[in-house]
């Protein structure tokens, strides 16, 4: 397969129409705006329907409406607008709906600022929106990862009736890399997908009020609610086997660098240059963030490791948290950050890995 | 290998587009890595505007890197901006047409280059950064000429009206560029 130079924001979306996605809807803001502005040309192509929402709140209904309908469905935005947008993922969360959205994130709190950052940690991967629900939330750190989980998260969507989140950030987004699309879905295979979903979807059944699909976010009994909690959570219970991780030079390593994202990649050309100069440095790369690979921490020979060193785009540090879970007490953790829209930059990750090397 | 090139100047000056021609060619005709990452503020036109390609034989990390090997500078202010992140030894590519000033440093390389004359003798000031693409490409060699220029004549395949003047602005850019190696 060719590779073609796309900028991250439009490849997410022309992985998401190739994996039959026929349904965007969406409201402007920076750094994504290449993403419904992507739609709109290319999902009429196809046979889909874009929609620019009157706000984020609207936006996100109308993915949870047209996902109800059966469709493959998508929403983006970034930070802030994602924020807007947790009242309907928590609502398709609750009624079991496959939805997939991308947060493109920059600075935050607030309207932050419109450059890249990774300060939605907590939101992505903690609560999304009320009520306790999970996610499966991917973290590319190419071009080529954004558009392959793109891909795969309508996969992901169906097979668990719950919503995916692509966790990008406005580098990835805005940048552009060499990448091999996948493989276009035929028709035939986007309609056989939405016939599969005859079982619970509104995609058209007889008058029988006892098998007609009933779309709730909630439940009025609290017996029966219970119980969906209880469904909800086994699902999330399932997923050990999806979790995802990159684990690079970490069994000889007396540092290990870990990082999720653009973080990531820069912090693995870190590791490369420290190695040239005669430290062994490692890194530990979730690219789920959302099940944590907890166990990689355990490959870590505490004998030899000095630190675990946190490189992120927050101030403070939120994917720290799930760090120290892994590395239970075993070395110390230091970090390595920077926030507000600075972009990490690699002499800085080498320069805080050198200081706790010479033990300065 | 690996070469770090950031391109500076005005909104409206094409930087964005010299940037994603250099990578996009890059990408179409070689087995390199390369990226390409844009850094503008919310202005449009009159703001300062600047792109960071990488590209490289190995993974690339940072799509911008914290030194710089090339520097293209098409304004004043990206000079003052950005002349300290240029490498010693690295190269500076100056529009001398509107940056008169010192560069104030004696361990780089400069090429000169009055692309914003040049362009307005064309008849479109716009062709200033494809005049500056040749330059760049004549003088380092990173990538072959006709391949910058197939895909400058592919990204131009909807408006044929503009294919000589470019054609004749990135051969003159070329020219000077080889002329100061």
């Amino acid at each position: 397969m060719a590779r073609v130079f796309m900028k991250g924001c439009e490849a997410i979306a022309e992985a998401a129409v190739r994996a039959g996605c026929r349904f965007f809807a969406g409201y402007p803001i920076t750094p994504q705006n290449e993403i419904p502005e992507y739609f709109s040309r290319r999902l009429p192509e196809v046979g889909g329907v874009f929609v620019q929402g009157e706000s984020e709140v609207a936006s996100v209904n109308m993915v949870y409406g047209a996902a109800s309908a059966g469709t493959r469905s998508m929403t983006s935005s970034s930070s802030p607008g994602i924020a807007l947008k947790s009242e309907g993922i928590s609502y398709c969360a609750a009624a079991r709906i496959p939805m997939v959205y991308a947060n493109i994130s920059r600075g935050g709190p607030g309207v932050g600022s419109i450059q890249p950052a990774q300060m939605d940690y907590f939101q992505a991967t903690k609560a999304s929106g009320n009520g306790g629900f999970q996610m499966l939330v991917f973290a590319p750190s190419t071009v080529q990862e954004a558009v392959d989980m793109t891909y795969k998260a309508f996969d992901y969507a169906d097979r668990d009736r719950n919503p995916v989140l692509i966790l990008a950030d406005g580098v990835i987004g805005t940048m552009m890399e060499p990448v091999v699309l996948p493989e276009m879905k035929s028709d035939e295979e986007v309609a056989a997908i939405k016939a599969s979903k005859q079982g619970w979807a509104c995609v058209g059944h007889q008058l029988d009020y006892a098998n007609r699909s009933w779309i709730q976010p909630g439940q009025w009994s609290t017996l029966k609610m219970q119980e969906a909690n209880e469904d909800a959570a086994a699902l999330y219970e399932s997923w050990k086997k999806d979790v995802q991780v990159e684990e690079y030079q970490v069994a000889d390593a007396e540092i290990v660098l870990t990082a999720y994202g653009i973080s990531a990649r820069i912090c693995k050309s870190a590791v490369d240059l420290l190695r040239a100069q005669g430290i062994k440095a490692g890194l530990i790369r979730p690219i789920t963030v959302h099940p944590f690979p907890y166990e990689s921490y355990d490959h870590i020979d505490y004998n030899k490791c000095k630190a675990v060193l946190d490189v992120e785009m927050s101030i403070p540090a939120q994917f720290v948290t799930d760090v120290a879970v892994g590395v239970k007490d075993r070395c110390p953790i230091e970090t390595c950050l920077c926030s507000g829209g600075n972009i990490m930059s690699r002499d800085k990750v080498i320069a805080a890995a050198k200081k706790i090397m010479e033990g300065k | 290998m690996e070469t770090n090139l950031c391109v500076a100047g005005f909104g409206g000056q094409g930087v964005m587009t010299l940037g994603k021609f250099l990578a996009d060619a890059t990408c179409n005709s070689t087995d390199k890595n390369v990226t390409f990452f844009p850094s503008y503020g919310a202005e449009q036109r009159g703001g300062t505007a600047n792109c960071f390609v990488v590209i490289s034989d190995e993974a690339i990390g940072a799509p911008l890197g914290d030194v710089m090997d090339d520097l293209i500078v098409m304004n004043g202010p990206s000079l003052a901006k950005f002349i300290g992140t240029l490498k010693s030894g690295g190269t500076l590519f100056i529009n001398s047409s509107i940056v008169s000033d010192d560069i104030g440093r004696v361990d780089v390389k400069l090429v000169k280059a009055p692309v914003t004359e040049l362009a307005l003798e064309m008849g479109n000031a716009k062709v200033l950064n494809v005049i500056m693409l040749g330059v760049y490409v004549g003088y380092t060699e990173v990538i072959q000429p006709d391949i910058v220029w197939n895909t400058i004549e592919h990204k131009l395949a909807s408006k044929p009206k503009l294919l000589p003047l470019n054609k004749q602005a990135f051969e003159k850019g070329l020219e000077l560029g080889r002329a100061q190696k």
